[in-house]
This record gives C-alpha cells, structure tokens and sequence, in this order.
C-alpha cells in the first residue's frame, strides 16, 4: 500500500509565515482535500509535498508498504496537475507526451497516446501545436500527461480551472477512478471536488 | 552497454532532441547569437581596416567576438523553461543528470554552428593567417567544451533569480575568466605557428579545466536543478 506522509510540515518564505504544523497520512483509495481561502497556501503545500520547495521544518515521506520511497520511485509514481505546471508551446499534444515519457525512461505507442487524449476529450487533436489549444484544452493535456504512468499519488491543484461542463465531468471521473486505488490529493475550494475527500487539511484557519 | 546508461543516453537524446525541434521551429537562441556574431565581426573589421594586426591582439579579438556571442545564447536553455512554466514539469518527470546532458549537448551544437560560422568570417575579415591550423582547430574545440560546460551549468543556476542578467555576469566573471585566458594564450601560440610542444601547458589546462567543469557540473547540477 503506498501512503504519503507529512509531519509538522511547516513552510516560511523569508519572515512571512505560510503553514505550520501540518500533518497527515494519506492511504492508496484514500483523498485528502487541502483547503483554505485564496493566499492560506494550499499551492504551496502541494509544491513542498513534491519537494519543489523545501519546507522550513518538518517532513515528507511517501512510503509504498511501510518503505520509504528512493526519489526516482516517487518521480515515477507520482503526477500533478497544477495551473503553474505547463507544457511546451512548440510541440503538438503528441510530441509532449512522447518527450514526457521518453524522459521519464517508458515508451509510449500510439495506440496509447490516442487512447489518453480521447480519455481527456481531445481525440483528433493530437498533431495541433500546443500554442493553438485553449486553456480549457491545455488543462485537459495535463491530465493526458498525469495519466500516462498510471500515478499511485495524484496530486490536483484546482483541477477543474478553466474547464467547461464536459471537461469537469472528465476530471470528476478521473477522481473517482484514481480515489479508488491511489493516493489523491486535491487543494481547491470547490464543494464539487470536495465531495470526494476522506480527510481534510485546512490552511489559514 | 548496461540498462542505467543506455536509459541515460536515451533520456538525454530526448531533451537534446526536443530543445533542438523548439529550436528548429522558433529558432530563439540561434538568431540571436548569429545576429550578435555578425554585428561584432564587422565593428571588428570597420575598426581594424587593413591594419596588420599581431596574433595576440588577433586572438583577443577571435575570442571576445565568440564570447559575448555564446553569452547571448547559451545562458538561455534554462530560463527559457522557467519563463514558460515548462521547468517543474520537467523537474517532476526527467532525470536530472539527462536534462543536464540534454541541455549541455545542445549548448554544445549551439556553439559549435556559431563557431563553424563566425571562424572563416573572422579570418577573412581581418585578412588574418590561420597559422597551425590544427592546432587552432584543437583549441577551438577544447574552448568550445569549456564554454558550454561553464555557462550551461551557470545558467541552470540564474534560471530561477531575479536579476538574471547581473548574475550571470557575476557567476561568469571568475568562472570562465581562467578559460579565457588560456584560450587567447593557445590561440596566440597556434597563430603565430609556434610548434604544438610550446602549447602544450595551455592545452593540458583546458583539458582540465573541461573536465573539472564537466565533472563538477554533473555532480552539482542534481542540487542546482532541484533547489
């Protein structure tokens, strides 16, 4: 079982104060919804849950049967989609996931490929240019990417920005796959999203 | 070859690959450094004239005119990710050490076309004697290395700072300032067409200095990348 730890994770940029104190564990079939009002730092937590900033104190662990995960077993079992993660302009959706994957040591055929962009509602749209998507459609792409290595941790920072109906529907879908049999992590304000949380983090409290 | 290093060399293809389509498609880095090539040697030629200038001086000048080119260009394969977002996704998916690679290899073509350009353009625009000419050739290439090696690591480092360009200017000083100084010694040597054995001292500090930096790059990049 894969389980994502944190222990009184605490996080200060300079002498301003962002969280403090923040623990949980979270279970694979488990959500956990970090919430809090715009500014409380909920992108922050997932960014140090990542590792992408250090925290101040405290710890995180991801752990698969009560063993610490190596770096690379967690880049390889982990995705995110954020508003801040992007991906490149210059090449089409399939040149995106391809060069992801390539990087990340897998394969991916075509087969594959198109099966993930028609799960996210962009079949037929593979060879645009990344710069021609909307951002609806951009929002889309990440989740084809986050899928591609079947992540046993899912974290999702405000999944369902800039997505109409049809495209939440997608995501909501995608949760309650994931919620099933991985570990997810969402930080939103949406009561929609939030509907799928085991347990709760709240920041700024 | 064992599985870690051909996934290594794999991995580095692909960002070396995908740097050069983005490269292919919106061609950033190379106008900027051709243009910035160009415009140097022709003040460089409009200040000379048709003085006979010595190889020190000649080489000073080959060398300024190849800097401040690569300088324009190279610095720019990270910060190109982080402006456009594209830096966490990689961090999150690849392999340090390959995107390190990756970056440096297409730093490394950069200059290479830069110096395939500007060398013939150099010596015919100053109506200078290319001297031992392989020995020129070995100390371009070495000074190539050396370069890229340098500021590829430099700019992994100012790619997440405010103030890029004053610090890149700073980190770049004392770092390539020693590489410099041996080039334009091997270059002057090579063109005056002192014999191979007189340069060898310059040749086997840019030797060294390639590997040092080639070495320290690897080991510190990982910390640099992810910090």
């Amino acid at each position: 079982m894969y389980r994502l730890t944190a222990k009184a994770l605490a996080k200060r940029f300079g002498s301003r104060k962002v969280f403090s104190d923040i623990s949980f564990e979270v279970g694979s079939g488990e959500v956990l919804a970090i919430v809090g009002p715009n500014g409380s730092g909920k992108s922050t937590l997932l960014m140090t849950l990542l590792g992408e900033y250090r925290p101040s104190k405290g710890e995180v662990i991801f752990s698969n049967d009560g063993s610490p995960l190596e770096e690379a077993s967690v880049q390889a079992t982990t995705s995110l989609v954020s508003p801040y993660l992007n991906l490149y302009d210059s090449l089409t959706a399939e040149e995106n996931l391809v060069f992801f994957a390539s990087v990340a040591g897998a394969s991916v055929t075509g087969k594959t490929i198109n099966g993930l962009l028609s799960r996210v509602g962009l079949e037929g749209r593979g060879a645009d240019l990344v710069r021609a998507y909307s951002s609806g459609m951009k929002q889309r792409l990440k989740y084809a990417l986050a899928l591609m290595n079947g992540p046993e941790f899912l974290l999702l920072d405000e999944p369902t920005s800039n997505l109409d109906d049809q495209g939440k529907a997608i995501v909501y879908e995608i949760i309650e796959e994931y919620a099933g049999r991985a570990v997810v992590v969402i930080a939103t304000n949406e009561s929609e999203e939030q509907r799928f949380a085991s347990q709760f983090c709240r920041l700024g409290g | 070859m064992p599985a870690n290093s051909a996934g290594l060399v794999a991995k580095t293809f692909a960002v070396y690959a995908k740097d050069i389509r983005i490269e292919f498609r919106n061609r950033y880095a190379t106008s900027v450094v051709l243009m910035f090539a160009v415009t140097t040697l022709a003040m460089i030629s409009f200040s000379v004239g048709q003085a006979s200038l010595d190889p020190q001086l000649l080489a000073a000048l080959f060398w300024i005119a190849l800097f401040f080119s690569a300088m324009a260009g190279l610095s720019a394969v990270f910060v190109r990710e982080e402006e456009s977002g594209t830096a966490l996704t990689l961090r999150l998916k690849a392999d340090p050490t390959a995107v390190f690679l990756g970056k440096l290899l297409f730093n490394f073509t950069l200059l290479a076309l830069v110096t395939i350009v500007l060398t013939p353009l150099f010596f015919v625009m100053t109506d200078a004697s290319t001297g031992q000419i392989w020995a020129f050739i070995l100390v371009l290439l070495l000074g190539v290395i050396g370069l890229c090696s340098a500021t590829t690591l430099i700019g992994a480092i100012i790619a997440r700072a405010a103030f890029r360009g004053a610090l890149f200017s700073v980190l770049s000083f004392p770092i390539l300032i020693i590489l410099l100084l041996m080039l334009v010694t091997a270059t002057t040597r090579a063109l005056a067409e002192q014999p191979i054995g007189e340069m060898l001292m310059e040749l086997q500090g840019l030797v060294a200095y390639a590997v040092v930096m080639l070495t320290g790059s690897l080991l510190l990049f990982r910390f640099v990348w992810r910090e």
